[in-house]
């Protein structure tokens, strides 16, 4: 037996593994000692110049009002409250920006792949023009088109009984609120989940025995029927609260504005042409030998498509559509420009009430790291749920 | 030498936004790692440089507007040149640096500009917080509405309910807000951050009504409005809205001077000293128009300046009266009220310059 060779104990500042620690303390207490010197020396200046400093503001009348806010809001209320419209604001563009973006996105990069040539020309045609002009050129010409096209509001079109369209956007009806409706959206919720649990039922069913279950029409049942059955049993409310023409514009019911058409147009229009070249890519990312076998297999194109070549497709195309999501959210910040109260518009306009653009800029910027970070931990939980599960 | 224009109408949309955020970008980076402002520097600076930068704004008919040729007419454009003729002795040298109301005070922050003469309301939060000071007043003005004559609107008090379009980062928008609330009544703001965009969606009708100082609606009327006869200024004015240059704090002589310069154009006019007999009134015999002329005194060495500053001033752009008239009252607005001299039961008054 040869006995190890015997090292020399080290010294500890020879240690690799404390060398390595102990650069690594310095740098941060580096960047720790920089990042405080920038902050006093910008208090000093900030103090010398007799700037206000500190978030107190947030909680003083902001004395501005707001075009739009799915909350109550009014210029007593604090800047505070005008920050949360604000996210808000630009929350309810996002979401149902990505949503519409993915639906019209997948729809395009399917249709460029068509077997019907006018289909493939118009929608590269769409494709190459929408990704070749600036968003906010779009913009400009979604808000352009609508103030400039539309009727004004006291000539304003018609659409449907109580259902009117104008410069001053889209008025619809809306039911006038009754104590059945937070338990109508309370077992629409539950009849959700419901539909989950059983269509996860049915394929496992469908895998043990091989037979289909019927899908739609139980999970249809199961998201509408309670709320149906609340309403009936609220005593079937049907006041509606029809917008009506006052002095200048129309009071009551609905609205949406054309600020915020034009913003929802152009940045969903714009995105799903991204989407859509990735969805083209990712499906013919997938090896043609998939389709063969599936075809050979005797499964239709339809059901090929669905089964076989989109679920691969899927695992190429998240990843850049996510950015896509994340490009839409950060672009819904141009809505400034057509006059849509988005976050930057508040944080802007308090910026400029306040005086404090450190504090403005600094809670703009976290809140939209904070939206930027949850979508993408939610499509990276997504991604991971897709992933190729090896047997 | 000439002046050199930035005319930022021209530059587009995308350099518009651009331009806010290195200007932010500017002011974080100067508030972050600067020094402090000692009196001084901003003269120096500016002679250094040999041009005033001027901070207007983007296009008003009769306060600041730039032509085809880049070349800036205005009451607050000529102001600049006064002060560039005060200083360098030249009223070529300014550079006119357009700002919307957002970028304003940001771009005076961040030292981008050494004054802005660009119809600011002078109020306590931006006097006292904002690292900011007020310099004067060249224009008392008030905040109006103007509609459509065709909704047949008399008074302000009617408009319950009516979609208001207005600039944000203003004194508009609240003094608008203010005034609904306390008369009890409602309305919807549609809010821009440039004038042109405001103006357009009024125009299109996407608003009832616009709203912003009486001489911001007579400019619009004036220069944008294809028809201006199709739209009336209700006659309201719900709020005060004195007009003047604005300094950054710390730099006392400069601020000095900006407020002086103000003085000596409503003293050349109360003393009837015009751009046309500045020359023949410097043999006059009143020893108040001496001082103003530097033929006696030093007033303009106290100042930091030549002796000869007001002169310059003069020459380049005539007195107080002299530049309303050839500016103001082509928009529209007689010279009537606060902005007359306070001789003439106004409130357009110098300090005594001795
Ligand atoms: N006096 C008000 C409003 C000033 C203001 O910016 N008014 C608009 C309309 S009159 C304007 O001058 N805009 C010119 C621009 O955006 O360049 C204030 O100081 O807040």
């Amino acid at each position: 037996m040869v006995s190890p060779t015997t090292l020399a104990p080290v010294v500890f500042w020879r240690n690799q593994r404390f060398r390595l620690a102990l650069y690594q303390a310095v740098a941060l207490l580096l960047v720790i000692g920089a990042g405080a010197y920038f902050v006093s020396n910008a208090l000093a200046n900030l103090d010398e110049r007799s700037i206000r400093t500190g978030f107190g503001f947030l909680s003083r009348e902001a004395g501005f009002r707001i075009g739009e806010s799915i909350i109550p809001y009014d210029a007593s209320n604090s800047y505070g409250r005008a920050y949360v419209v604000g996210v808000l604001n630009t929350l309810r563009v996002s979401l149902l920006g990505i949503v519409l973006a993915t639906l019209i996105g997948v729809l395009v990069g399917m249709a460029r792949l068509s077997s019907n040539w006018l289909v493939v020309r118009l929608a590269s045609l769409y494709v190459e023009t929408v990704r070749n002009v600036p968003l906010l050129l779009q913009l400009f010409f979604w808000y352009t088109v609508i103030t400039g096209l539309l009727p004004s509001v006291r000539q304003a079109t018609q659409l449907l009984p109580g259902v009117y369209l104008s410069k001053s956007g889209l008025m619809f009806p809306a039911p006038v609120p009754h104590p059945g409706h937070p338990y109508m959206a309370a077992v629409f919720v539950i009849g959700c989940g419901l539909a989950w649990g059983y269509r996860g039922r049915a394929r496992r069913r469908q895998e043990a025995t091989g037979q289909v279950p019927k899908l739609l029409l139980p999970s249809l049942g199961l998201i509408l029927g309670p709320p149906l059955v609340v309403w009936l049993v609220s005593g079937a409310p049907t006041a509606l609260d029809v917008p009506v023409f006052t002095r200048f514009t129309f009071r009551g019911g609905n609205s949406i504005t054309p600020e915020f058409l034009s913003l929802l147009a152009g940045l969903v229009l714009y995105t799903a042409a991204f989407i859509a070249e990735n969805v083209r890519g990712g499906i013919q990312a997938v090896p043609r030998g998939q389709s063969e076998a599936a075809a050979a297999l005797g499964l239709r194109r339809t059901t090929a498509l669905r089964l076989v070549i989109l679920p691969q497709a899927l695992r190429i195309v998240i990843p850049p559509t996510t950015s896509q999501y994340l490009n839409l959210m950060k672009n819904s910040s141009l809505a400034v420009a057509i006059g849509y109260p988005d976050l930057v518009s508040v944080a802007n306009t308090s910026l400029n009430q306040s005086g404090q653009a450190i504090e403005c800029i600094s809670i703009m910027m976290g809140v939209y790291l904070t939206i930027s970070l949850s979508i993408s931990v939610v499509m990276n939980v997504y991604d991971r749920a897709i992933a190729l599960v090896e047997r | 030498m000439n002046s050199t224009i930035r005319t930022d109408i021209q530059e587009g949309i995308a350099m518009r936004n651009m331009s806010r955020y290195v200007c932010l970008f500017i002011a974080f980076t100067v508030v972050v790692l600067a020094g402090t402002a000692h009196a001084g520097e901003v003269l120096d600076a500016v002679v250094a440089r040999d041009s005033v930068r001027c901070g207007v704004s983007t296009g008003l008919a009769g306060f600041a507007i730039a032509d085809s040729t880049g070349n800036w007419t205005g009451l607050d454009a000529d102001y600049c040149r006064a002060l560039a003729a005060a200083v360098l002795g030249d009223g070529a040298k300014v550079t006119y640096v357009p700002l919307s109301p957002q970028q304003r005070f940001t771009a005076l922050q961040a030292g981008e500009v050494d004054l802005l003469s660009r119809n600011t309301t002078w109020t306590l939060t931006r006097d006292a917080s904002l690292g900011l000071v007020f310099a004067g007043v060249t224009f008392y003005d008030g905040q109006g509405f103007m509609v459509p004559k065709d909704l047949g609107v008399q008074s302000a008090e009617e408009l319950d309910g009516a979609e208001v379009c207005v600039l944000t980062g203003t004194t508009t928008e609240l003094n608008l807000a203010d005034y609904f609330r306390a008369n009890g009544m409602n309305f919807k703001p549609v809010v821009f951050e440039s004038l042109e965009e405001s103006v357009t969606a009024f125009l299109n009708g996407r608003c009832q009504v616009y709203t912003t100082d009486r001489s911001g609606l007579a400019a619009i009327l004036a220069s944008d409005a294809p028809n201006p006869d199709d739209y009336v200024i209700l006659p309201e004015t719900i709020s005060k809205e004195p007009l003047g240059p604005v300094v950054r704090r710390g730099d006392d002589a400069w601020f000095t001077i900006v407020k002086w310069m103000v003085y000596a154009l409503i003293e050349a006019e109360e003393k009837g000293v015009t751009q046309a007999n500045v020359a023949a009134m410097m043999d006059s015999q009143d020893p108040v128009i001496q001082r103003l002329l530097g033929t006696s005194g030093d007033m303009g060495q106290k100042l930091g300046l030549s002796n000869a500053w007001a002169v310059q001033a003069i020459q380049a752009v005539g007195n107080y009266g002299e530049i309303y008239d050839r500016n103001v009252i082509p928009i529209g607005l007689p010279r009537v009220g606060s902005n007359r001299l306070w001789t003439n039961g106004g409130l357009m008054y110098a300090m005594p310059l001795r």
